[in-house]
C-alpha cells in the first residue's frame, strides 16, 4: 500500500509538477523585460491543447518519428524515477544507478535525434548535427561532475553519492552542473529557445516538424528533464536526504524555485554566445568539474 | 588567515584561465586589472597582525598600479590606436584554456613536491605561481596583438609577485620595490613602443612584423 | 670612493646631457665621461681596493677583471660617437646621448654589484636603458627590432627575477636570515635547499643567458644589432653581454658552493656549444653583414659559456677572451658603420667593392674579421687556443672537436661575407648613401686603436691583467 502511494507521490511530483518550470523561467524572464508575460501555468494549457489535436506525418517517416518522442519520455521519466527526491530516495536503487541514470538520458537524446533525422530535412539534420556534438562535451562535464560525487562519498549508488561536502570543491561543482544544465536543457548561451530563425536553432530545430501529442511529449520530455538536472543540482549541494521529509520537501521546492529563477535571470541577461564559442563554454563547464574532482581527490588523499 | 590568502589565490588562477578563454581585448585588460588589484591586496593579507605604514603603502600602490593605471594606460593605446576589439590566437582558445588548466593541475602538483617553510605548506602561493607564470607565457607566444602580449606580460609578472610573496618577511621591501620598478617602467616604455607601432605600421598585429628576417 | 664615481660619473654625464640646451656639443658629454671613467677603471685595476666598499657593492676581483674592458670600449666608442652624431644631425640626440651615459653607469653598477638584488635591479634598468638607442635610426625595422627585444629581454628579466627569488627560497629554507649578498649565499653552502638551487639555476641562466644572447634565447639579438647604429651595436655586443656573463658566473659560484657544480658546468658546455653550432649554421647563409655581427656575438658568448663550464684554466681564458671580444667588437660594429654609411646598402646583394670606395675603412673591416676569427697574433687566437687546450687537458675532447668544426664554419661563413662586401666591382645602394660620409681620422682612428688593443693582448698580455684574472678565478672557484 504504502509503496503504491509512494510511487504515486513520485509519479506526481515528475509529471504534474514538472510543466511548472518553463513557466517560471518565462514569467521571470517578462519581469526583467518589463511584460506581464504569460501565466506561470500555460505549459499545462499547451498540453491540454496539443493533445486534442492530431498529428501530421510526413509520407516520407517511418513509425519511428512517433516512436522518437514517445520513447525519449518514457526514458526521461525512467531516469527522473532514478533519482532520488531528499529522504524520500529514488524508486530504484542499486550500486551503478548513476550510470543507467545518464545513459537514460542520453538514450532520450539519440530518439530525438533519430526523429529529428526521419523527416528528411536539412534543417532538421543539421540542428541534430549540432546538439549531439555539444552534447559530447557536455557528457564529459556530466561524467566529472558524477565521479566528483563518487569520489566525494566513496560509492556509486545516487542516494548515497548526493551527500555533499561543503568547501571550494562545493562551490565549484555547483557551478559546473549549473552550466551543464544550461547546455543540456538548451538555454542560453548556448541555445535560445524562443528564436524563431532557422538558422540559430539548434534544439528547437529538432522538434520542428513534430505536432499534437508527440509535440506534447517532447515539451513535457523538455519540462521533466529540467526538474531532473534542478534536483540533482539541488541535492549536489544542500544536504537535503537528511532533512526530516517536511522540511526535506519545502527546501527541495524552495531550491528548485531558487534554480529555476537563476535561470531565468541568465537567460534575461545573457546572450546566445556564437556557434564558435560554444565549445569554449562547455569546456569551461568540464574544466571546473575536473577543477571539482581534483579538489574532492587532494581533499580525500589529505 | 592562511584560508583567506588561500582563497586570493584560487580567484586569481580563476582569472588565469578567464584570460585565456576570453576572445575580446578590453576583458582581457580588465581580467590583467582585476588580477592585480587581487595580488595588490595580499600583502596586507599577510603582515594583517603586524601592519606597518610602509606595508600598507606599498600594497595601496602595487593596486593603483595594476589595477588602475597600467590598465588605463592599455586601454588609451587601445582607443588611439583604433584597433578591432577581437583576438585572433595563434594557439586556439580552447586548446590555450586546456593547456593552461593542465598547467595549472601540473604546478599544484610540482609545488607538493617541492620543499616548503612550515609556514608555506598549506599554501597555494607556489603553484599559482608557477600556474600564474604559465598563463603569461601562453598568451605571450599565443596571441597576436601588441596589446594582448603585454597583457601576458603583466599576468607573467604577477606570478613572479606571487613567488616574490614568500619572501615577504625576510626581504620585504626589496621585492615589492623590484617588481614595481619592472612593471612600471617597462609598461611605460611598451606603452610609447605600441603607440609607435601603430603610427608605423596602421595595425597593432604583430604578425605584421615580420620585415625583419634572413 | 672610487667604486661609487665609478657609477655616479656616467649617471651625472647623463643627467647633464638632458638637461643641456644644444645639440651639436651635447656629444662631447660622451668623451669626457669616457676618459674620467676610463681612468678610474684604470686605477682601479691597478691598485684594487683591499676590501669591498659595500656588502653589497664593490669592486672585488670578479669586477676588477671586467669592468676595465667596458670602460676602454666605451672611451673609443665614444670617441666615434661625436664625428657620428655630427653626422646624423636630423635626430634629435639629447635622449640618445642621455641613455649611452646611463647605460655606462648602470654596466658598472652590475658588475659590481654583489647582491642578488641590485644585480638584477642593474641589468634590468641596463635593458630599459638601450631601448632609446635601439630604435634611434626611427624606421619600422627599427621598431620591430625594438619590439621583439622588449618583449624577448622581458621575459628573460622576468625569468632571471624569479631565478633570483628562488635562490632567495634556497637561502630561507636553508636557514638564511634573508642576506642575500653573494658571499654569504656561497657561505651558506650546502645548507642550500638542493631543488630550489637547481630550479634557481635554470631559470637565471635562462634571464641572463638572454642578456648575453646564447642560443636558444638569440632570437632578438640578429634584428637589434642589425637596426642598431655601430656604436650602439658595440657597446650591447662588447659591454652587456659582458655585464650578463658577470652574473651567470656570480650565480654559478653559489650553484657550486651548495654542491651542484657538476650540473652547472654540464649546462654551461652544453648551451655554449649548441650557440657556437646555431651561430656557425647561420653565419653560412649570411647576407647582411651587420645581422651577421650579431651571429658572431652569440659564436663569442658560446666560446665564453664554454670556457666558464670548463673552470680553472678554462675560466681564466674566459676573462681573456672576455677583453679580446670587447676589443674585437668594438673595431668590427664601428668599422662596420662606416662601411654601411658610405655604401648604403646591408647585405652582399646591394653593395661590393668597398675596398675601392672607402679602402681605409675596408682594410680595418678585414684585419677586424681576422681578428674575430682567431687568426694570430690577435688576441682572440690565443684565447680560443687555451680554451682548446684545457679542453683536451680535461677529457672534454668531443667538445674541442665539435668546438673547432664550428670556428672553421664559422669563419667560412664570416670571409665569404666580408670579401664579397670588400673586393669586387664597386657597387653602392644608392638610397640610402650618406654623402656627407669622409674617412676622416676621426672615424678611424677609434676602431683603429680597438685593433690595436686586440693585437697587443694577444703579443703581450699586461702582467696587471694576467694577475686580475687570476685573482677573479680564485674568487670564484674558492669553496669555504
Amino acid at each position: 500500500m504504502t509503496s503504491i502511494l509512494e510511487l504515486l507521490v513520485r509519479l506526481a511530483v515528475w509529471l504534474l509538477l514538472a510543466p511548472l518550470l518553463p513557466g517560471v523561467i518565462n514569467k521571470v524572464k517578462a519581469w526583467v523585460a518589463g511584460r506581464r508575460g504569460p501565466p506561470v501555468l500555460q505549459l499545462y494549457y499547451d498540453l491540454a491543447r496539443l493533445w486534442r489535436k492530431g498529428v501530421v506525418v510526413s509520407t516520407l517517416a517511418s513509425p519511428g518519428f512517433i516512436a522518437g518522442p514517445a520513447i525519449a519520455w518514457v526514458a526521461v521519466l525512467a531516469a527522473a524515477l532514478l533519482l532520488p527526491l531528499g529522504p524520500l530516495g529514488a524508486a530504484l536503487s542499486f550500486r551503478g544507478d548513476v550510470i543507467l541514470l545518464v545513459y537514460l538520458l542520453a538514450l532520450a537524446r539519440f530518439c530525438t535525434a533519430w526523429a529529428a533525422l526521419e523527416t528528411g530535412s536539412a534543417f532538421e539534420g543539421m540542428g541534430a548535427a549540432r546538439e549531439v556534438s555539444y552534447a559530447v562535451l557536455a557528457e564529459a562535464a556530466v561524467i566529472t561532475a558524477v565521479l566528483t560525487l563518487s569520489m566525494q562519498s566513496g560509492s556509486l549508488v545516487l542516494s548515497v553519492m548526493l551527500t555533499p561536502s561543503a568547501g571550494p570543491g562545493a562551490v565549484l561543482l555547483a557551478v559546473g552542473l549549473f552550466t551543464v544544465l544550461l547546455a543540456e536543457n538548451c538555454r542560453v548561451p548556448f541555445d535560445d529557445p524562443n528564436t524563431h530563425l532557422e538558422l540559430t536553432m539548434i534544439h528547437e530545430v529538432m522538434v520542428l516538424d513534430h505536432s499534437g501529442p508527440p509535440l506534447a511529449a517532447v515539451l513535457h520530455g523538455a519540462a521533466m528533464k529540467l526538474l531532473l538536472f534542478s534536483i540533482l543540482l539541488v541535492q549536489a549541494v544542500l544536504p537535503v536526504g537528511e532533512l526530516a521529509p517536511v522540511t526535506a520537501a519545502g527546501t527541495l521546492i524552495a531550491a528548485v524555485l531558487v534554480v529555476t529563477v537563476a535561470v531565468g535571470m541568465v537567460e534575461s541577461l545573457l546572450a546566445r554566445a556564437a556557434f564558435r564559442r560554444v565549445p569554449l563554454l562547455l569546456t569551461t563547464a568540464f574544466l571546473l568539474c575536473v577543477f571539482a574532482l581534483l579538489v574532492a581527490w587532494k581533499g580525500g588523499a589529505a | 588567515m592562511s584560508d583567506l590568502l588561500n582563497l586570493l589565490i584560487g580567484l586569481a588562477m580563476g582569472l588565469n584561465l578567464v584570460a585565456l578563454g576570453t576572445s575580446r581585448l578590453p576583458s582581457l585588460i580588465r581580467v590583467a586589472a582585476v588580477q592585480g588589484m587581487v595580488l595588490g591586496t595580499m600583502p596586507l593579507v599577510m603582515e594583517w597582525d603586524e601592519l606597518r605604514v610602509l606595508v600598507l603603502v606599498v600594497a595601496a600602490a602595487t593596486v593603483a598600479m595594476k589595477g588602475l593605471v597600467i590598465p588605463a594606460l592599455l586601454r588609451r593605446a587601445m582607443r588611439t590606436a583604433n584597433i578591432d576589439r577581437d583576438l585572433y590566437p595563434l594557439i586556439g582558445f580552447v586548446p590555450s584554456l586546456l593547456l593552461g588548466a593542465a598547467g595549472m593541475i601540473g604546478a599544484v602538483g610540482l609545488a607538493r613536491r617541492l620543499p616548503l617553510l612550515p609556514e608555506h605548506h598549506e599554501s597555494l602561493l607556489v603553484a599559482g605561481a608557477l600556474a600564474s607564470v604559465l598563463t603569461g607565457l601562453l598568451l605571450l607566444i599565443g596571441r597576436s596583438k601588441a596589446i594582448s602580449q603585454v597583457c601576458g606580460y603583466l599576468i607573467l609578472e604577477n606570478g613572479i609577485y606571487l613567488f616574490g610573496l614568500l619572501l615577504i618577511h625576510s626581504t620585504p621591501l626589496l621585492v615589492e620595490g623590484g617588481i614595481l620598478l619592472d612593471l612600471t617602467v617597462a609598461v611605460f616604455v611598451t606603452g610609447i613602443i605600441v603607440d609607435r607601432i601603430q603610427r608605423a605600421f596602421d595595425s597593432l598585429d604583430t604578425r605584421k612584423l615580420t620585415v625583419l628576417r634572413e | 670612493m672610487n667604486e661609487l664615481l665609478l657609477i655616479l660619473v656616467p649617471l651625472g654625464a647623463a643627467g647633464a646631457a638632458a638637461l643641456w640646451p644644444h645639440d651639436r656639443t651635447r656629444p662631447w658629454f660622451l668623451p669626457a665621461a669616457g676618459l674620467v671613467h676610463a681612468l678610474l677603471a684604470l686605477g682601479l685595476l691597478l691598485r684594487p681596493p683591499t676590501a669591498p666598499f659595500l656588502p653589497w657593492l664593490g669592486c672585488d676581483p670578479l669586477a676588477r677583471a671586467m669592468l676595465p674592458a667596458v670602460s676602454l670600449l666605451f672611451l673609443g666608442c665614444a670617441c666615434y660617437g661625436v664625428p657620428y652624431l655630427r653626422l646624423r644631425t636630423e635626430r634629435p640626440n639629447r635622449v640618445f646621448v642621455a641613455s649611452f651615459l646611463a647605460g655606462l653607469g648602470l654596466m658598472s653598477a652590475a658588475h659590481m654589484a654583489r647582491h642578488l638584488g641590485v644585480l638584477w635591479i642593474a641589468t634590468e634598468a641596463l635593458t630599459l636603458s638601450s631601448v632609446p638607442l635601439l630604435h634611434f635610426n626611427n624606421t619600422p625595422r627599427a621598431f620591430e627590432a625594438t619590439w621583439k627585444y622588449l618583449l624577448v629581454g622581458g621575459t628573460g628579466i622576468a625569468f632571471s627575477l624569479l631565478g633570483s627569488f628562488c635562490l632567495g627560497y634556497a637561502s630561507l629554507y636553508g636557514g638564511g636570515a634573508g642576506d642575500l649578498t653573494f658571499t654569504a649565499l656561497v657561505a651558506q653552502g650546502t645548507a642550500l635547499s638542493r631543488p630550489w638551487v637547481l630550479i634557481a639555476w635554470v631559470l637565471l641562466l635562462v634571464g641572463y643567458g638572454t642578456k648575453m644572447g646564447l642560443a636558444p634565447m638569440h632570437a632578438w639579438k640578429p634584428d637589434a644589432y642589425g637596426e642598431a647604429p655601430g656604436i650602439v651595436g658595440a657597446m650591447l655586443a662588447g659591454g652587456v653581454t659582458t655585464v650578463a656573463f658577470t652574473a651567470v658566473l656570480r650565480v654559478r659560484a653559489v650553484v657550486e658552493a651548495a654542491g651542484a657544480g657538476v650540473v652547472a658546468s654540464r649546462t654551461l658546455l652544453v648551451i655554449g656549444l649548441f650557440s657556437t653550432l646555431v651561430a656557425a649554421l647561420f653565419l653560412l647563409s649570411a647576407r647582411d653583414f651587420k645581422r651577421m655581427l650579431a651571429y658572431s656575438s652569440v659564436e663569442h658568448m658560446g666560446i665564453l659559456s664554454l670556457g666558464a663550464a670548463l673552470g680553472g684554466v678554462g675560466l681564466w681564458a674566459a676573462f681573456f677572451h672576455v677583453w679580446n671580444n670587447s676589443m674585437t667588437k668594438g673595431a668590427l660594429f664601428l668599422t662596420a658603420g662606416n662601411l654601411r654609411r658610405a655604401a648604403g646598402g646591408r647585405t652582399i646583394d646591394e653593395v661590393s667593392g668597398m675596398s675601392v670606395i672607402t679602402p681605409r675603412s675596408a682594410a680595418l673591416f678585414v684585419a677586424a674579421l681576422f681578428a674575430v676569427t682567431a687568426c694570430p697574433p690577435f688576441g682572440p687566437f690565443f684565447s680560443e687556443l687555451l680554451i682548446v687546450k684545457t679542453a683536451f687537458a680535461t677529457r672534454h675532447g668531443w667538445a674541442a672537436a665539435g668546438f673547432l668544426f664550428c670556428l672553421l664554419l664559422a669563419f667560412f661563413g664570416l670571409t665569404r661575407v666580408v670579401f664579397a662586401i670588400v673586393y669586387g666591382r664597386p657597387h653602392q645602394a644608392a638610397r640610402d648613401l650618406d654623402p656627407r660620409f669622409r674617412e676622416t681620422l676621426a672615424v678611424l682612428a677609434p676602431p683603429a686603436g680597438f685593433l690595436l688593443l686586440a693585437l697587443g693582448l694577444g703579443l703581450a698580455t699586461p702582467e696587471v691583467l694576467r694577475e686580475a684574472w687570476t685573482a677573479a678565478v680564485r674568487q670564484l672557484s674558492s669553496t669555504p
